[in-house]
């Protein structure tokens, strides 16, 4: 089980609900996911239209929780607010946090994150932060009152998969206590295994999978990846070293000693 | 007067949040509101006022990553 805030999931796969090529492929891909939270967005309504209405009905489907973002924001006022507008919409304390500095790369304002954190938590948000990898900030943000932290692994929708392993290995070291995700990045299964080998709790993607070209398919292996990567880390994983050690015993090898 | 709603200048004489959706004809069930950036709850919708140069965001939800 992993805890986010007081909530227990079973599922350690948290999964978009973007850019997939249709509705109904997309229900099937999070349903292939076995994710029991996923992310959702709020986005401006025509006047007369009910596209929210329509999507709103795709989720509540699902039957499953909800973690809605900021993306977009550029500020810790328009963070702030969305976060509010997300709660009036979804009914949920929860709020993937975004604030963007960058359009390019859409690295995180990690100042702005930090402030805008401490003032949602205050009112009473369970806050998930999208980060970058860097310990100051994740302790800034654990310091405000985040129980979860989400660095990357890469830009958003890179599929680069983990860049800086050590930068995450000493998160997961530093922060033992906290439910860390690797949020962003991601592009293959391999990718989220080595998250959940280095320890982390749980992994946060949707491009890898709404992108594939069976998104179903996909989603599928990203969960069964998921596991397996969890049960390595469970299992302990040996130390990796610099040379060679055989595997085969050495006592009794045929001619040991024959060659003069 | 004229408010801003979803980024757009619009001519109104409606006088709180409902009347200004109403106007607009907006139909869906899920929407929430914020004016200068202050969210509205819907309790407050038919006493929230507007004045000239406000600003209106309406939102609803969509997909997201």
């Amino acid at each position: 089980m992993v805890k986010f805030y007081d909530t227990e999931f079973s599922s350690r796969l948290l999964i978009g609900t973007a850019l997939y090529p249709s509705p109904a492929i997309m229900q099937q891909a999070i349903r292939a996911s076995g994710a029991q939270l996923v992310t959702v967005s709020v986005r401006r309504e025509m006047a007369g239209g009910k596209t929210g209405d329509a999507f709103w009905s795709l989720i509540h489907e699902l039957g499953i929780a909800v973690l809605p973002n900021t993306a977009g924001c550029k500020s810790v006022r328009e963070a702030v607010t969305t976060a509010k507008l997300a709660r009036e919409l979804f009914h949920t304390p929860r709020i993937k946090l975004e604030v963007i500095a960058d359009d390019e790369t859409l690295q995180p304002d990690v100042i702005g994150l930090v402030e805008a954190a401490a003032i949602l938590i205050k009112d009473g948000f369970e806050v998930y932060p999208y980060c970058t990898d860097d310990l100051g900030v994740a302790m800034k943000l654990v310091d405000a009152g985040c129980r979860v932290v989400m660095p990357w692994a890469a830009p958003i929708g890179s599929a680069r998969g983990i860049v800086n392993r050590s930068a995450l290995t000493l998160l997961r070291q530093r922060l033992p206590d906290i439910t860390l995700v690797v949020d962003a990045g991601l592009g293959a299964p391999s990718h989220a295994a080595q998250a959940l080998e280095l320890g982390y709790d749980a992994v946060l993607l949707n491009t890898a999978v709404a992108k594939a070209a069976d998104p179903v398919a996909m989603a599928n292996a990203f969960r069964l990846a998921v596991e397996a990567g969890r049960a390595g880390f469970e299992a302990g994983l040996m130390d990796a070293r610099d040379f060679a050690s055989p595997s085969t015993p050495v006592v009794g090898t045929p001619f040991w000693h024959a060659v003069s | 007067m004229l408010v801003t709603v979803n980024g757009e200048q619009r001519e109104t004489r409606a006088a709180h949040v409902e009347a200004l959706l109403d106007e607009l004809e907006y139909a869906s069930k899920h929407l929430a509101v914020a004016v200068n950036y202050d969210v509205i709850p819907r309790a407050r919708w038919a006493s929230a006022p507007l004045k000239d140069g406000d600003c209106v965001e309406i939102l609803t939800p969509r997909q997201g990553g």
